[in-house]
């Protein structure tokens, strides 16, 4: 089966052309999309839904920075979910600790200023994190990549904590 | 006058004739249906010239009902079988129906969706819904003068798969054949977007008189984008009303109301506050049954004061909506209005202040919907050329998870997803020899599964018997471009599907649907046996024509033996397509199917290569 990059006739790396992504899934899902098989047979009905799943997946994976540079590191064999089982660097463990607290303090505190703060905090960190991997990437060092990428996993899934405390936030 | 080109009932058309397709607002508070006709957009009117038809159906003792106006008049006089604003009740359980002991009706807290009492029988509101889409499908057949080929319905963006189900089975009761369930806001930006062909982030405002969406798009050449949507599937101008219909009895000291009087003062709720959009004051005055008078007056200020707090409701999820785009207030280029209750000065200004911008409101904020249906519709129908037309891409506006240990919610799919959409999950057995497996899927964002809308439990049975832990099950969750779900699993290591038994929250399973069917058909003294043998018939041409102008186009990607097949298949169909077995009929419409499946992917893949690589046919 194809991989995403292969989709969009796109080259398979982590720098890509936004616009050309953007084009190419346009392109795709105007031949694929459910709504141009209202009247085919169920035969096609069933394959263009499973052609647009697809494409919205493969567009999803790739238009994130985040999920492309764990998705290259799974193409080229480097297993990320047994990677999450070994350590992580001390100071970045030291690192979410202090945030966790902070996140928690913040959210029962309903302390609206902190919780932006950790959220700006937390982009910083991330924008950081995928210029690494970027350049770890275009060297094809796709081992160290991966730690990182697993690093930025933890920063993705606390940044998602920190929207949804924001989002409970009465207004 | 032009003329309109008449298809046979049943016939395939050549490809230059007009198919029939409508597009259908069902309001809460109106409906309408409108289509395209000359390349323009109208909504179609009924036999006084109006457009909107009031969603009000009132039941009678002999069983038959009122729709639109005439049960509009009734209100005041039998309210208990008058039903105001069915659409709150679609998909929804008696406790999440809100100041229900306000409301009239004989509730039935039947499990997952509400019934209603009625002088004619026990109801429900899929039911009362489909007796509102049948009269806007006949007077839309009457006004085009041949039968649709199928209907475009419209939903609130935030309406959950319980509310859509439900909106589709109604439609399915009507006889409508729904060519898409297309989200309000949605089809406001198609209305708004060709008009006037500008590129940019929309967002759209949608005020309606039960329910509150905010989309925000993303339009480009040919491309509508929804990258996030929010709401409140329970907000709307009925609210508004509600406040002003409470705030008059706390002003008048009155004790409480029987249910006329009730009806009564919520009418004249209704129409202060819209006298009020463009009024200073108003006055209320009216006589209730024990013989007290009513006399209030209420200023625009006043409603103002109390219903503000209702306005910052809607702002809330707008905030939310932008967030979830990763955009500001700064990003977006315009905003539309939709929806009658945007006519309120308060709610305007509200909007302008949050997006710094006057609001697009130009086009009639109670026929926009209507009017982007029929345009969707008309596409879909098939009237446009390719390359005439443009590519809708919609999301999910609820996560979709299943519930787990201790009565948490681990999300399948997220919120904003492009729909159409999937998921799979590996699950294994606990037990050795088990066979059955049950998941249960609710939709939400919370945390806990008794916070979420439990959508259906469903039950994997015919897993093989293996020691625990050891069988391996895929289970698929698919939501398509109508944004309903459905599950399909798969036992990994012996290959057998699971079956899959839907126990829908909401309370209508197929079968249930099917028997309502039926129950319609016997009343209305139609033969079950000749509609089936001609709903076959016409489906088994179809399927014949589509696999033929394939073969036409692309049968050098088939080998030719597997051409043979195919040709033998398509033999088969058209042999038993004139006789009368509507079941051997279908049995060979559906070998067609699965035996031109591989053949369908190919023509796909195909297409999809040459789409990206932008050269033509008959260039290669």
């Amino acid at each position: 089966m194809q991989n995403h990059f292969d989709l969009f006739h796109l080259p398979q790396r982590f720098t890509i052309d936004a616009s050309a992504l953007d084009s190419a899934y346009h392109s795709v899902q105007n031949q694929v999309h459910p709504d141009k098989f209202v009247h085919a047979s169920d035969a096609e009905k069933r394959v263009a839904m499973q052609w647009a799943t697809r494409a919205n997946e493969a567009y999803k994976t790739l238009k994130s920075p985040f999920k492309r540079a764990a998705y290259l590191c799974e193409l080229n064999g480097v297993d990320l979910q047994t990677e999450l089982n070994t350590a992580m660097p001390v100071e970045f463990l030291m690192q979410q600790m202090e945030w966790r607290e902070a996140l928690d303090d913040a959210r029962s505190q309903k302390n609206r200023t902190e919780l932006e703060a950790l959220d700006d905090a937390i982009r910083s960190a991330r924008k950081l994190a995928l210029a690494e991997i970027a350049q770890l990437l275009d060297t094809d060092d796709f081992t160290q990549a991966a730690g990182l990428v697993r690093q930025l996993m933890f920063l993705e899934k606390f940044a998602n904590e920190v929207s949804n405390a924001l989002d409970a936030l009465p207004d | 006058m032009a003329l309109l080109q008449i298809a046979e009932p049943g016939m395939s058309t050549a490809p230059h004739q007009h198919r029939l397709a409508v597009g259908i607002d069902l309001g809460t508070t109106n409906s309408l249906v409108a289509t395209v006709r000359n390349s323009i957009p109208e909504v179609l009117t009924d036999e006084e010239g109006r457009s909107l038809m009031p969603s009000v159906v009132h039941y009678l003792k002999n069983g038959n009902a009122q729709i639109g106006y005439k049960a509009q008049a009734a209100q005041n006089t039998d309210p208990k079988n008058t039903i105001v604003s069915v659409k709150r009740f679609m998909g929804r359980g008696l406790k999440d129906i809100a100041y229900a002991e306000n409301l009239p009706y004989d509730f039935l807290d039947t499990p997952g969706m509400v019934q209603l009492k009625t002088v004619a029988g026990i109801k429900s509101p899929v039911e009362i819904s489909a007796e509102i889409l049948a009269t806007l499908r006949q007077q839309a057949e009457d006004a085009l003068g041949d039968e649709l080929i199928g209907a475009v319905i419209t939903v609130p963006a935030y309406f959950d798969d319980a509310q859509r189900q439900a909106t589709k089975d109604a439609a399915k009761l009507a006889g409508l054949n729904v060519l898409r369930l297309l989200n309000e806001p949605t089809a406001a930006a198609i209305a708004y977007g060709l008009d006037s062909a500008s590129e940019g982030i929309y967002a759209v405002y949608d005020l309606g008189g039960g329910t509150f969406d905010v989309s925000i798009l993303k339009l480009t050449k040919g491309v509508f984008e929804v990258l996030s949507t929010g709401g409140d599937s329970a907000l709307g101008g009925d609210d508004f009303d509600h406040r002003l219909f409470c705030w008059i009895i706390e002003q008048s000291n009155l004790a409480p109301l029987c249910d006329i009087d009730t009806s009564i003062l919520m009418v004249k709720s209704r129409e202060a506050k819209e006298l009020l959009s463009s009024k200073a004051e108003t006055h209320i005055d009216a006589v209730l049954t024990s013989g007290e008078e009513v006399h209030v007056t209420v200023t625009a200020a006043d409603f103002t004061k109390i219903t503000q707090h209702l306005v910052t409701k809607t702002i809330t999820p707008t905030k939310k909506a932008l967030r979830d785009a990763e955009l500001t207030v700064d990003d977006v280029d315009g905003v539309v209005m939709v929806g009658g209750a945007t006519r309120m000065p308060h709610i305007r200004k509200a909007v302008a202040d949050f997006f710094q911008a006057t609001p697009l409101a130009n086009i009639d904020p109670d026929k926009v919907v209507a009017l982007g249906a029929a345009i969707q519709a008309n596409l879909l129908a098939g009237n446009r050329a390719a390359g005439d037309d443009w590519l809708l891409l919609d999301v999910i506006p609820l996560s979709l998870g299943i519930e787990t240990m201790g009565g948490l919610v681990e999300k399948v799919i997220p919120r904003n997803s492009t729909i159409p959409c999937a998921r799979a999950q590996e699950f294994t057995t606990f037990k050795d020899g088990q066979t059955a497996l049950a998941v249960h899927i609710v939709q939400g964002e919370r945390e806990l599964v008794t916070d979420c809308r439990s959508l259906a439990k469903f039950e994997l049975r015919g897993i093989p018997p293996m020691a625990a832990g050891a069988a391996r099950i895929r289970v698929t969750y698919q939501v398509d471009a109508d944004g309903l779900l459905s599950v399909s699993a798969r036992e990994l290591r012996s290959g057998v599907e699971a079956s899959i038994e839907v126990k829908p929250s909401y309370g209508l399973a197929d079968d249930q649907v099917a028997q309502m069917l039926q129950d319609s058909f016997k009343s209305a003294d139609i033969d079950m046996a000749s509609r089936a043998l001609r709903e076959e018939q016409v489906e088994a041409e179809r399927i014949v024509l589509a696999t033929e102008s394939a073969m036409d186009a692309d049968a050098s990607l088939l080998s030719d033996d597997e051409r043979k097949d195919v040709f033998a298949l398509l033999e088969n169909v058209k042999h038993l397509g004139s006789g009368t077995d509507h079941v051997a009929i279908k049995a060979a419409v559906d070998a067609l199917a699965h035996g031109t499946e591989e053949f369908a992917a190919r023509r796909m893949d195909r297409s999809v290569r040459i789409a990206l690589s932008g050269k033509k046919l008959d260039e290669i």
